[in-house]
């Protein structure tokens, strides 16, 4: 007969010297591992937990600014600068690492409108209430020298707004029309109109280069081609929309903010209908820029909040806001996806992370793959209603809470009412207009 | 190596019309290739020709290829597939040389099986092409997962004790002597006679044994290396002792109430709360202490915060019978009228109550895999259960005297202390009912048992008598492998004390406790469908609803008013007939039910006034 009995080295098991690491034998049998889906809920739940317990977004506050903050610029070749336009005519350029200002020009006389640097990043223009249009030298002027623009272009009206081409030497104004300059002449390449209002924002599609995008304050979007002469659409909202953005990821994708509070996402082939409808913000929206994935973006908004919008949901998954921060008037998602820049009335820039609760600086190997398994465990427990509840909570300042109940029950009784209106007349008489179509007023060809 | 073939070196690639003058320049054969190689044109690498290779391959191992059928046909459009079978090419190495197991290891389905977590015989459910495609993906991750775990199996150390099948049945003296040196020391008998029976338990890691008699005498100690812990006398009746959930803390049912004590014997706290506790057991992943006590109560004790989580009232009289199943943390209580009742601290009432025996209860016991239970109880008979849902009883014997304690090892043995006698049961493996024919080893001890447990991870039992405490050893009781992460016998200081911060991390709600610990997993369907219908509700309408059909305008001429109303027309009949067509489905299954009730309620003997009533 044999008789085989379990007899385990203690050697196998345990370390031999101090310095070895600890061994550690596994053993994936799901007999030896119970409870697994309710420890994993247990850990995903301490995850989330920690998510919020870690949510500390603010990094810095820039200040120097002796006005409101009126328009931000990123540099496209370095991550640590910055360029900002105040009310003032004053603008700045900062160093993010250092965290100071590192050039300061008197460049207009009244508001910055606009401002943008070029593809290469050697120089960056800016358009005034002085109906000037500037060209300025990235680099400081050298010892002794004066503070003095490239080049200088005398308009015949107020320009509210500029951009510059992704990979040519041509860039874009708006204000009573849309005029596309090379950057060798002084007169427009060509003028485009469509309607008689003044034009707020112009923006160039990074992808399909050529597009261009503005908005005008007759509340209506309208693209162009800079190849031809003539705008290409539009499409009128009910109210009007301050700035838009392009998706630098998908070339037919841009998003409008709009004066109603929402931020709508439209698809340039098909306008009439919005892709999403983003609401969350309780006052207008004033600027909005994408991040460099395209799945995100931030939203600046008059209600004294920023807000961060995934693409694809109407409702913001991230408000940041602080006690000191005004309007915020211009917003900027950095080109390395990490930071959001913001700058508000009361004359300082703020910086942001773009996730609260990241950890900033080099992670070990171990943190890292911590992060990844917690980040995998909220994502497959986050529709779990104890989760959900405590990954969506955010503190939020008395004037926007109130704000937001208040709005909600004006929202309950629009609705009540047209709920009512169906159900006491003729079925089929009153059409169900879905929330995408309702502040759709017309698109024109 | 996709590179290496669109470009292969010169000197190696032969174009295949040179095929003679290879032939005879034979390359040198490496130490790697083997020699059944065809030297004509298998070995040199070659134009990419696809066709050639794969016949030249050789056969995969027949298990894998029935996985990859299995895959192909149960998920046609799954993305994602194991990157060594995209292309058959790559096999290849650099050198030219073929590689003589080609494909990924094979690995045995019975293995594979064991880490599913997925019930493959369900179909999905109908959904939005978005959600299929991503239960399709999680689907593919999961079986992915579940062939590298049956992969990792490889890797594991030890293997499992045993005895030879020819003679099962034999006397201990014969089976020690064949026992190594190791083995040996496990084996002790500790001659306790002054304080009565004893009631004994391990540690979850196996390495530490707790003690205590009927007299009060209550020790522990680690019985690998025989070093004692603590010894004390507690000068009352000891009913129980369990170890917490680690090795450091105690409790212990003495006369009057329960008390926990620390490794050094040291009392921490007395929880008259609890009071004339007949049994404990300890859920290790809730932190709860389980209580049974004479007056009838069942109270769970959190010991993570020292608060109790449920009292719950079995209204059953004296509770004296107990067990917890390892597998969903439900506490087995039986009673004297010859019940099993099964408890969670979320529910006031038994989830469940099972009929086992026609007199009292006596012992209750549940594997370690949570599908079988066995009970013995006053009429003499042994019978295992099966608790998957139907809690019917698979085997039944008649002992003659009956057996007063049970205990299921972590492999599935089953052991039976009747009186001084131990009788100890197996199965086929792990997975299967121990089948009560035949005793596996049968063991006389110098009194009447009163404690009985096995090893965790140890080819050990331990038996507690009025003789003190035996160890014996049992070939194939102990689980082999164990988890370095989750109970580690071996572990330093440093070691538990990490464990022990995680394990409190992650201490599992006792709301959760329900029969099947996946549930949690699953989708709450009736919630799902309240909240569309209050959405329904709220709107007026409801958005998901298919719109009615309307027929596309077809060429020019051809669409007239007259062919449109007519299309329309055809699909809405076709609607309707599918409607009638359920209704009338419905209605008669209702009808063959309500017969079936009628059958029932009426006794097995139909009447003769039956047929007036339809």
């Amino acid at each position: 007969m044999k008789v085989k009995m379990l007899s385990r080295n203690p050697d196998n098991y345990v370390r031999e010297t101090k310095l070895d690491l600890q061994r550690v034998p596994r053993n994936y049998d799901p007999t030896l591992h119970p409870f697994e889906v309710p420890r994993e809920y247990v850990r995903a739940l301490n995850a989330t937990k920690l998510e919020r317990v870690f949510a500390k977004p603010f990094l810095a506050s820039l200040d120097g600014h002796r006005d409101g903050v009126n328009c931000l610029a990123k540099h496209p070749k370095n991550l640590a600068t910055v360029l900002s336009g105040a009310c003032d005519g004053e603008v700045r350029i900062w160093n993010l690492t250092q965290r100071n200002c590192i050039r300061t020009i008197q460049a207009h006389e009244g508001f910055v409108r606009g401002i943008c640097t070029r593809f290469c990043g050697t120089s960056f223009f800016t358009v005034g209430d002085d109906k000037t249009v500037k060209q300025w030298k990235m680099d400081g002027p050298g010892y002794g020298e004066e503070e003095e623009p490239l080049h200088t272009i005398l308009g015949k009206t107020v320009y509210t707004g500029i951009d510059h081409h992704w990979k040519e030497a041509v860039f874009a104004t708006c204000g009573q029309q849309v005029d596309i300059w090379d950057e060798q002449r002084t007169n427009p390449i060509c003028s485009m109109t469509w309607g008689f209002d003044s034009i707020s924002s112009v923006k160039f599609n990074p992808v399909e280069t050529f597009l261009l995008g503005s908005c005008a304050s007759d509340r209506n979007i309208v693209l162009y081609d800079m190849r031809q002469a003539t705008p290409l659409k539009k499409v009128i909202l009910d109210m009007r929309t301050n700035t838009i953005c392009w998706n630098p990821m998908e070339a037919f994708i841009f998003t409008a903010a709009n004066e109603d509070y929402n931020l709508y996402t439209f698809d340039m082939r098909a306008l009439d209908t919005p892709v999403m409808v983003h609401m969350d913000h309780v006052s207008a929206v004033l600027d909005v820029d994408y991040s460099p994935t395209g799945k995100e973006f931030v939203s600046a908004s008059f209600d004294k909040s920023i807000r961060i919008f995934p693409v694809d949901k109407s409702r913001s998954r991230e408000v940041y806001h602080t006690k000191r921060m005004q309007h915020v008037i211009c917003v900027k998602w950095t080109s390395d996806s990490k930071y959001i820049m913001c700058g508000s009335d009361e004359m300082n820039i703020r910086l942001w992370k773009a996730n609260a609760s990241e950890k900033l600086g080099v992670l070990t190997s171990r943190e890292k793959a911590a992060k990844d398994y917690n980040q995998k465990l909220k994502e497959k427990f986050q529709h779990y209603p104890h989760i959900k509840r405590i990954a969506r909570h955010r503190h939020l300042p008395k004037s926007i809470y109130s704000q937001i109940q208040e709005q909600r029950i004006m929202k309950e009784a629009r609705r009540r009412k047209e709920v009512n209106r169906i159900k006491h007349s003729k079925p089929g008489s009153v059409p169900i207009v879905s929330e995408k179509k309702k502040h759709i007023v017309a698109v024109v060809k | 190596v996709g590179e290496m073939e669109t470009a292969p070196k010169p000197g190696r690639d032969v174009p295949p019309k040179k095929d003679k003058l290879q032939t005879k320049r034979k390359k040198p054969r490496r130490y790697w290739e083997e020699e059944t190689v065809p030297t004509t044109d298998g070995a040199s690498p070659g134009p990419p020709c696809n066709k050639k290779n794969r016949e030249l391959c050789p056969q995969r191992p027949k298990n894998a290829h029935i996985l990859k059928k299995s895959r192909i046909s149960k998920k046609p459009q799954v993305p994602k597939k194991p990157r060594e079978w995209k292309n058959p090419e790559s096999q290849r190495s650099l050198s030219g040389a073929q590689d003589p197991f080609p494909g990924p290891a094979p690995v045995p389905v019975g293995v594979v099986q064991k880490f599913c977590r997925i019930d493959k015989s369900r179909k999905l459910p109908r959904s939005k092409a978005k959600t299929r495609s991503r239960l399709e993906v999680a689907e593919a991750e999961e079986e992915e997962t579940s062939i590298k775990a049956a992969r990792s199996e490889l890797l594991l150390a030890e293997e499992p004790g045993g005895m030879g099948a020819r003679r099962r049945r034999s006397c201990r003296v014969l089976i020690f002597f064949f026992f190594f040196h190791s083995s040996l020391s496990q084996h002790f008998d500790l001659n306790l006679r002054q304080f009565g029976p004893y009631r004994l338990n391990y540690s979850r890691t196996g390495r530490h044994l707790a003690f205590g008699g009927r007299r009060g005498h209550v020790a522990a100690l680690d019985w690998v290396t025989k070093k004692l812990m603590c010894e004390i006398n507690v000068m009352e009746a000891v009913r129980d002792i369990r170890f917490l959930h680690s090795e450091a803390l105690l409790a212990v049912a003495q006369n009057r109430w329960l008390h926990i004590y620390d490794n050094q014997g040291i009392e921490l706290h007395c929880i008259r709360r609890c009071d004339r506790v007949t049994r404990l057991e300890f859920l290790p992943f809730h932190f709860l202490l389980a209580t049974a006590s004479e007056t009838g109560f069942l109270t769970y004790l959190d010991v993570s915060v020292g608060k109790i989580v449920a009292a719950l009232n079995a209204r059953a009289g004296r509770l004296d019978v107990m067990s917890q199943n390892p597998y969903n943390a439900v506490i087995h209580l039986g009673h004297s009228n010859g019940t099993v009742s099964l408890w969670s601290p979320a529910m006031k009432e038994p989830l469940a109550k099972i009929l086992c025996h026609r007199g009292g209860v006596r012992a209750v016991a549940v594997d370690s895999t949570g599908t079988y239970m066995a009970t013995s109880g006053l009429d003499h008979q042994l019978k295992i259960f099966d608790l998957r849902g139907t809690y019917q009883p698979l085997s039944t014997r008649t002992l003659p005297h009956g057996a007063g304690h049970l205990a299921f090892s972590q492999r599935g043995l089953l052991v039976a202390g009747m009186g001084d006698v131990v009788n100890i049961w197996a199965g086929q493996g792990k997975a299967s009912p121990p089948s009560l024919e035949q005793p596996y080893l049968t063991h006389r001890l110098s009194g009447p048992v009163h404690g009985l447990q096995f090893c965790p991870f140890e080819d050990v039992l331990g038996v507690g008598h009025s003789g003190g405490i035996t160890s014996m050893l049992v070939p194939g009781a102990g689980e082999p492998n164990f988890d370095g992460l989750e109970s580690n016998p071996y572990r330093s200081r440093k070691q538990r004390q990490e464990w022990e911060v995680k394990a409190l991390l992650e201490k599992v709600p006792a709301e959760l406790i329900c029969l099947d610990p996946r549930a949690l997993a699953e989708v709450d369907v009736i919630s799902l469908e309240q909240g569309k219908k209050e959405r329904i509700e709220r709107l007026g309408y409801d958005p998901e609803a298919k719109a009615p059909f309307q027929p596309k305008p077809k060429q020019k001429g051809r669409s007239s008013t007259a062919s449109l109303v007519k299309r329309k027309r055809k699909v809405m009949d076709e609607e309707h007939r599918d409607k009638v067509r359920q209704s009338l489905q419905q209605q008669q299954q209702q009808q063959q039910q309500q017969k079936e009730a009628k059958a029932k309620s009426t006794g097995a003997r139909p009447s003769a006034l039956d047929r007036f009533v339809c």
